[in-house]
């Protein structure tokens, strides 16, 4: 079972390495890590997705509540929040596939940033199944690089502060 | 006021530490010198902190920490860079399993010498992560202050724990120029410890406790750091209801006492593991339910609904699922537990109470026997031990000898059992008893080692001696690593591998090597005139007992339940 959680903590150096640490020391493979400042100044958010069942999860929350600088922690279901990915894909278009991936890359609403002669760079911004979408759509044609930023996600209701 | 200010500016980084230590009423530094802590050495004449120079750093936490669990106050202890931090290592992990108050202080290499490997540079702050309840590297003179007084706030309150605090030699030369003033309380926004125990789930366990006839409370170490060990008696006593320990929390209730069913779990008595398996309600009071206590997670406790009380949430059905959890002090939980369940329990045990308690007494009753007094052993060396000494501060070294002692030792003042229970440390036992008696000057302390534990730390006799905090050590010399050969007896057919410590070592001779005192003990007879002549000396003495058959320590679970033991033939 895949869980995103939602970390609130002090921007502090190593706050990044004791956060990590606990899900490698409970077993925990993170899939995604995302961290950056919050509209307050000196706090982080970090947006972690990991897999796991669920008692081994409030283990790990619970943990984290105990580090000194997390200030508060949430496990967010997908249903009560608004979700997001970022990713850049590097694709290589032959001349004669061009007008067909224009029309994918319009149907995904994603932006091409930069081309030089067929070797085009993708934006997609979305929730995790429509980045996965385009990754399979364009998947047909050849990737050359790519990277995606993992989730970030926010509670709707106003309690997720 | 601008004179202080500007007297204030005038402090060096290592001044602003030993102030703020002693602002903390910091009396004792277990420390050892190195090139980065000494801007700290070149000050520490002009405080009033004592310092006590360990043989090893390891030893000096190890001080720290048995000075810590004698006195109930955080324990001090401070290193160089490099090897001097990671030799702290292994003491702050055995605080860390045990929730004991250790503040580290580490040298470092100046700033902009960190991360180029330079002379005795290590990433202390990076390794002791897992290992500490928050550590610190301090990259600012002025921050000194307020994380000293941070690091002692966090270590002593909560479930209590070490923190390390790096400080890089530059810093601590470093003139401070505006100190920070913060209030650490408010400034940690994301530590909240829970105190007081929600009351909705106090009533709900007086609601439980009224229904049931097999009650049992198991005391773990946080009675112990709680300093609950009063409420805890009051209320057994007065309920008569029967109380188990775990190793660390077998000095949470005084061991003579009649309702005292001795330790549980994998070297549990037979009526502590019996009374865990059948009972109906277990209140369990500051444990983790670790694997030595609760065996086989399956089979533990499958009759009985538990009321865990821990001051650490993230215990609450980690290994065990809790019935009714409270999350709190131990001290105050018990306390409202107890004036709640006075307004509806009668003094008088029903029926069914009375056998229960008797029925688990008699299990206790028939087990207890006098030591076997024809040949040199160590339940025969506890007993008049114990004779001789009511309460003496005892701490212990790791593996047979420590459990012989959790089980024919009785303990029955506060503070004075000392061991390590979490991380099972060989090598423990004689610096905490000197941080024990470091703290507690007029408490004689006896440490119980076996002749593998004593030569890991060995060397702090010589700290004993001249330090004049003199301690008494009792070697069980078997020539071997006992707990080691009782696993290989059980588990490895006999197979004796590499546990044979062989017979070169001479432990009297170790002792007056480094200025002690050193008696060799060899029969029954020997054994009272030998530890009432090392009380009378008040001299550090160790006393090598030659232990005449070495035997194994049961009962012992070996099945897959707390009550599949195997027990010595009565
Ligand atoms: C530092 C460390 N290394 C290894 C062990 C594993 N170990 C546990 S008990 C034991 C034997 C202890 O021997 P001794 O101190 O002679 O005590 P005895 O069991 O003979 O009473 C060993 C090696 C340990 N607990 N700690």
């Amino acid at each position: 079972m895949k869980h995103t959680i939602s970390i609130l903590c002090d921007d502090k150096p190593g706050v990044m390495t004791r956060i990590s640490g606990l899900f490698s020391r409970r077993g925990f493979n993170i899939e995604s890590l995302t961290v950056g400042h919050t509209e307050t100044p000196g706090k982080s958010r970090f947006t972690i997705v990991v897999r796991g069942d669920d008692t081994v999860l409030e283990q790990v929350r619970k943990q984290l509540q105990k580090l000194v600088h997390v200030i508060k922690v949430l496990d967010i279901k997908s249903t009560e929040a608004v979700e997001r990915e970022h990713a850049l894909l590097k694709i290589e278009v032959s001349p004669n596939k061009r007008s067909e991936v224009l029309q994918i890359i319009t149907a995904l609403q994603a932006r091409i940033i930069d081309s030089s002669s067929n070797i085009w760079i993708l934006e997609i911004t979305g929730d995790t199944k429509s980045v996965n979408n385009a990754f399979n759509l364009l998947g047909d044609y050849k990737i050359v690089e790519s990277i995606r930023t993992g989730k970030i996600a926010l509670k709707r209701d106003s309690i997720g502060k | 006021m601008k004179n202080n200010m500007e007297k204030e500016t005038t402090l060096t980084g290592a001044q602003a530490l030993l102030k703020a230590l002693e602002e903390e009423k910091a009396e004792i530094i277990f420390g050892y010198p190195g090139g980065a802590t000494l801007p700290v050495y070149d000050k520490l004449h002009e405080s009033g902190i004592r310092h006590i120079l360990c043989r090893h750093e390891q030893g000096g936490a190890h001080m720290a920490d048995g000075y810590a669990r004698a006195t109930g106050k955080a324990g001090l202890c401070m290193a160089t860079s490099g090897p001097g931090a990671t030799n702290l290592v292994t003491g702050l992990a055995t605080s860390f399993m045990d929730s004991t108050p250790v503040i580290a202080i580490s040298g470092q290499v100046p700033r902009e010498m960190i991360g180029n490997d330079a002379f005795q540079e290590v990433d202390i702050t990076g390794i002791t992560i897992p290992i500490t309840k928050h550590n610190y590297l301090i990259s600012e003179s002025s921050e000194i202050s307020n994380s000293i007084h941070e690091a002692y706030y966090l270590s002593t309150t909560g479930r209590k724990g070490p923190i390390l605090l790096d400080i890089p030699k530059d810093v601590l030369n470093e003139n401070i120029k505006t100190p920070e003033k913060n209030n650490h309380k408010t400034n940690l926004e994301g530590y909240n410890p829970t105190i007081k125990g929600h009351v909705g789930q106090i009533k709900r366990a007086v609601t439980l406790l009224k229904k049931s006839n097999k009650v049992l409370i198991i005391s773990g170490g946080g009675v112990v750091s709680s300093g609950a060990e009063d409420a805890l008696t009051n209320f057994a006593k007065k309920y008569q209801i029967p109380v188990a320990a775990t190793l660390m929390g077998k000095n949470g209730f005084p061991n003579s006492d009649e309702l005292y069913l001795g330790l549980v779990g994998y070297h549990g008595t037979a009526a502590g593991n019996t009374a865990i398996q059948k009972a109906e309600t277990i209140i369990a009071i500051g444990t983790r339910f670790g694997d030595r206590t609760t065996g086989p997670l399956k089979t533990f406790a499958q009759n009985a609904n538990i009321i865990h009380i821990d001051i650490d949430p993230a215990e609450i059905s980690k290994n065990i699922p809790s019935f009714i959890p409270i999350v709190g002090d131990a001290s105050a939980i018990i306390e409202e537990l107890d004036k709640q369940f006075s307004e509806i329990k009668n003094a008088e045990l029903n029926r069914k109470e009375e056998e229960w308690l008797k029925y688990l007494i008699g299990i206790k009753t028939s087990r207890t026997k006098p030591a076997d007094n024809s040949k040199l052993n160590i339940p025969l060396i506890l007993e008049q031990l114990k004779k001789i000494l009511k309460d003496p501060i005892i701490t212990t070294d790791v593996g047979r000898h420590q459990i012989f002692t959790a089980h024919h030792f009785p303990v029955d003042k506060k503070n004075s059992f000392i061991t390590s229970g979490g991380l099972g440390t060989m090598g423990f036992g004689l610096p905490a008893a000197i941080g024990a008696k470091a703290g507690k000057p007029d408490e004689t302390v006896i440490c119980i080692s076996g002749d593998g534990s004593f030569l890991m730390c060995c060397q702090e006799l010589v700290t004993s001696v001249e330090e004049d905090l003199p301690v008494i050590v009792l070697v069980m010399r078997d020539n071997r690593l006992g707990m080691i050969s009782q696993l290989q007896d059980a588990f490895y057919g006999k197979r004796y591998n590499c546990c044979d410590l062989g017979s070169v070592v001479d432990f009297t001779k170790i002792a007056e090597g480094m200025g002690a005192k050193g008696i060799r003990v060899k029969t029954p007879e020997e054994i009272e005139p030998a530890i009432k002549k090392a009380i009378e000396l008040n001299k550090t003495t160790v006393i090598e007992f030659i232990i005449d058959e070495a035997k194994n320590t049961y009962p012992m679970v070996t099945g897959n339940s707390l009550t599949d033991f195997i027990e010595e033939e009565l």
